[in-house]
């Protein structure tokens, strides 16, 4: 295939861009290489065979970090040396809320204003900046900055919460948390005159695990005790014994440790994680390369408990792929983070090297002979990109939109080959299962939740933040152990879960937080979040803000989470306005017809639960009579 | 003149070579693949393995909708128009991709698989102008779908019709994002890549880069995006401006089937005429040359048919 490019030609500075990401990528030990891009093999009209698409994402980022944009010209030559058609690569960066495609300031600071966030004074901070600022979207700063509004960063424990990013040559972040007006136009106001400093702020860990430091914790132990850069840190306090043990048992019996645990993904779809592991292993003989995904894409709002441990225990999230990857037989391994967790990428990108330079990762692992190598792929801005198959498919260069399964990613998971995705979470309870033994491990806990748990406590608590604990306790325990309600002191709802999770109201507060006991109120512990809504909260308010993220973050793909995610939305701002259609036992009958197509008919998770959260507050709550 | 363009019986005369269309070649048969029984609104039906879903309802003359689907494509399953309901199965499936397994029981009319496909349909039409999408309207009627229940606020796509070129308009306000057109420039027919599906969510589209237009575009002008688009968004500017001037009637119209003059692929043409003059030229899908496909010249190079000079 030939490219047919335009006449608009790149800048030097968007050349050099490309080409030092190019490099970067060329000499990373941790970049797979895909059958098609190397053996020749044209699996598809030869197109596979001379493509670099796989690298597609990280050169975008490259452009849009040193730019602030990307432009036609700087298209043209990505497409050029990837070998991807300019129409293909620009419906990949227009795919991403975090790539501007039109010139825009190389200061931007995205400010949070969704829920946990908006119940910390998301909605006055940002009228605030609007008198100081300017509106959001328009320049300021002499047109070298601008300010937008955010889906959930992940840092709902300092809420309300803003990450300002400065391109150039070196690019910065910073992340204020939690914010003021004043705080946010300061910061950008320096980063307008390239005045922001190397590295962004470590964030304290006490603040963020008001746990820190207590004997019990088990998959929180080393956060605040150990730097997280240091692999002598993290081997003083135990790091890596498990990999030796995993070494010694050999593959089947570390599967069959983590079957015996129990352990289900923590990310929110709660799979059982060893049969996952079984399932590919079970594909060693076919001579095809697996691999083992990291989903560190952590974005359901509430949610920040993946972005604690990368920051303050990137070696546990190595090790445990590192386990996984010997169990199935994987040499190659992604980290997929999110875009907006620019810090924890670099504390992994650390550890990475670090590992690598002591024989934790690369060839022949400890002397044992098992080679296994890891590369970190940052997202930029997608929720849907969480969802495992729409990540494949933005690593591998496309658009991230979600696969029709079956085939399930144990058959054909990343380039179509055998895979493993495990959440972070996920990855470092295996230690513990390692470390222990699978059979002890199931012994903790419920009978059918074995095993600790974080969960993600914000909105209307009294300190906020990431809590471990064995499963059992209810949602009021855990509540206490978090200080109890905050705000007014009264409680009016507690979301489980997250935007795709649900709600439940305090009479509610006895069900135990496990994975049964959450079910049989037809609630859902999703990705751990326990967000607390005090009485002065205006529900509605909340669920128009439900509405309008998965109507900004469905993918687009298939009908029914495209336009009924938008529909949604429409009939909610009906109701909220009391200019229903016909009446407003009509328009809940609409909601539930659209809910049920949505969850019915969708291709993935998103559609299929993007009604959840909404209905059950309607369910529980006269909230538009 | 005014006759070998009128022609219902494949004897079209002189200039135009009469050929029927060549039985295909012989394909070698390939190995014997098990069959698979599975059981269809309580029918069973023996299939092959590798089926889908969609391949058994015809065999049983269980008509489903489709609407991104098409025979020459790779399904992309996103329309969502043909889920039915696959026991044991937490949420419908998608007919036009989902492979058989032994035993499965599948409903393709029950009350859950009416009201999705009625939902779907009445997302597409509230969102979408579907008025030169017959088949699609048709679906409409049989799934009593209501488009106008959103409201008359309901958002749309609507927008002006692009018209770059002198070959074909792209009307994105008729468009559904079947994905069909950038299959059909990509992999699964003519490897341009013209086209991508640009932006995210409700404002998903059908995009060159940056929008430029199609002139500057990698476009080969071979209309293959034509050819599979189910609504009319793309169109050919004789038929676009016909339609817009109340001319076209497809009732008044003949089809001679033919063979290509250009090269010698033998590509087979469908010849579309009305008063004497064509109004425009496709491919039939099963033609053994062309799956439906064509190029510039066989498409739109027919200009000197009704040169008079």
């Amino acid at each position: 295939m030939d490219l047919h490019l335009t006449e608009d030609k790149a800048s030097p500075e968007e050349e050099a861009a490309v080409d030092a990401a190019l490099e970067k990528l060329a000499s990373s030990p941790g970049e797979a290489t895909p059958l098609g891009a190397t053996d020749g093999h044209a699996r598809s009209n030869g197109l596979p065979a001379r493509s670099k698409r796989h690298l597609l994402l990280p050169v975008l980022q490259a452009i849009q970090e040193r730019l602030g944009w990307i432009s036609p010209g700087a298209l043209n030559y990505a497409s050029l040396q990837l070998g991807v058609p300019p129409a293909e690569a620009h419906g990949v960066a227009s795919f991403y809320e975090l790539f501007s495609l039109t010139p825009r300031p190389p200061v931007v600071a995205h400010v949070c204003d969704d829920i946990a966030c908006m119940t910390r004074g998301a909605g006055a901070l940002c009228g605030d900046l609007e008198r100081k600022l300017g509106p959001a979207g328009s320049p300021c700063v002499d047109g070298k900055a601008l300010w937008q509004r955010s889906s959930c960063l992940g840092l709902c424990e300092r809420a309300p919460a803003a990450l300002i990013t400065a391109a150039g040559e070196t690019p910065r972040e910073r992340i204020v948390a939690p914010a003021k007006a004043d705080s946010i136009s300061s910061v950008v106001a320096e980063a307008a005159l390239g005045r922001l400093t190397a590295e962004i702020d470590r964030l304290d860990s006490k603040v963020s695990v008001p746990q820190a430091g207590q004997s019990q914790l088990r998959l929180l132990g080393r956060l605040g005790q150990a730097d997280p850069a240091s692999v002598d840190d993290y081997r003083r306090l135990g790091g890596y014994e498990a990999l030796k043990k995993a070494l010694d048992f050999g593959a089947e019996r570390v599967i069959r440790e983590v079957i015996d645990s129990k352990l289900l993904g923590r990310g929110g779809a709660a799979f059982p994680a060893g049969k996952k592991w079984q399932a590919v292993h079970a594909q060693r003989n076919l001579h095809r390369p697996h691999y083992v995904i990291c989903n560190a894409d952590e974005s359901e709002p509430g949610t920040f408990k993946d972005r604690i441990l990368m920051e303050g225990d990137p070696f546990a999230i190595l090790e445990g792929m590192t386990i996984a990857a010997f169990a199935v037989g994987a040499t190659k391994g992604y980290i997929y983070i999110r875009g907006e967790y620019p810090f924890a990428a670099r504390q992994l990108e650390k550890a990475i090297h670090a590992a690598r330079a002591q024989s934790f990762l690369g060839s022949s692992i400890l002397g044992r002979g098992f080679s296994f190598d890891i590369a970190i792929r940052r997202g930029a801005g997608a929720y849907i990109c969480g969802e495992e198959t729409a990540l494949f498919n933005s690593i591998e260069g496309y658009r991230g939109e979600p696969r029709n399964k079956p085939p399930f990613p144990t058959q054909s998971g990343l380039f179509h080959e055998p895979s493993v995705v495990n959440n972070v979470e996920t990855l470092v309870n295996v230690l513990e299962i390692i470390l222990n033994g699978g059979a002890a491990y199931s012994r903790i806990g419920t009978a059918n939740s074995s095993g600790y748990r974080l969960f993600c406590l914000s909105g209307h608590v009294v300190r906020p933040g990431v809590y471990e604990v064995p499963f059992g306790p209810t949602i009021r325990d855990v509540i206490e152990v978090a200080g109890g309600v905050g705000g007014t002191g009264r409680l009016q709802a507690v979301l489980l879960g997250g935007a795709a999770g649900s709600f439940v109201s305090p009479k509610e507060l006895d069900t135990p937080l496990t994975f049964e006991g959450t079910r049989a109120i037809g609630a859902t512990l999703g990705s751990g979040v326990v967000l607390l809504f005090d009485d002065s909260v205006d529900l509605k308010q909340i669920l128009l803000r439900i509405a309008a993220f998965f109507r900004s973050e469905t993918c687009g793909q298939c009908v029914p989470c495209r336009v009924g995610t938008m529909r949604q939305e429409e009939a909610l701002h009906r109701l909220a306005q009391r200019k229903p259609l016909g009446s407003n036992e009509q328009e809940s009958a609409l909601l539930k017809e659209m809910a049920q197509a949505m969850r019915d008919a969708s291709i993935c998770g998103l559609g299929q639960t993007a009604s959840g959260a909404i209905l059950s507050a309607m369910d529980r709550w006269s909230l538009f009579s | 003149m005014e006759s070998f363009l009128v022609s219902e019986q494949l004897q079209a005369p002189s200039p135009l070579i009469p050929v029927p269309r060549a039985p295909a070649p012989e394909i070698p048969a390939a190995a014997a693949r098990d069959e698979l029984e599975i059981t269809i609104d309580g029918k069973r039906v023996k299939v092959c393995e590798g089926a889908t879903i969609l391949d058994a309802t015809k065999k049983l003359g269980i008509e489903t909708p489709t609407l991104c689907f098409l025979e020459t494509l790779t399904p992309v399953n996103v329309c969502r128009v043909c889920v039915v309901e696959l026991e044991g199965s937490r949420t419908l499936v998608p007919a036009c991709s989902r492979k058989v397994e032994a035993g499965m029981v599948i409903r393709t009319d029950s009350e859950r698989v009416r009201l999705s496909r009625r939902v779907v349909l009445e997302f597409l039409a509230s969102s979408v102008d579907v008025s030169t999408a017959p088949q699609l309207r048709a679906y409409m009627k049989r799934y009593k779908a209501r488009a106008e229940k959103f409201g008359p606020r309901a958002a749309t796509v609507a927008q002006p019709p692009k018209i770059d070129n002198e070959l074909y308009v792209r009307d994105y306000s008729k468009c559904i994002l079947c994905y069909k057109c950038v299959e059909a420039c990509g992999v699964d027919a003519q490897n341009t890549f013209a086209i991508g599906v640009a932006g995210r969510g409700f404002h998903a589209h059908i995009a060159t880069e940056f929008e430029i237009p199609l002139t500057n575009s990698a476009c080969v002008y071979c209309g293959n995006c034509i050819g599979v688009c189910p609504t009319g968004a793309l169109m050919g500017k004789i038929e676009y401006e016909m339609r817009a001037a109340g001319t076209w009637d497809e009732s008044r119209q003949t089809r001679t089937e033919t063979i290509c003059p250009y090269c010698g692929v033998g590509c087979g043409v469908t010849v579309h005429a009305q008063n004497g003059q064509i109004v425009k030229v496709s491919s039939p899908i099963d033609h053994s040359v062309t799956q439906g496909n064509l190029c510039i010249k066989g498409r739109f190079g027919w200009q000197f048919m009704q040169d008079h000079e």
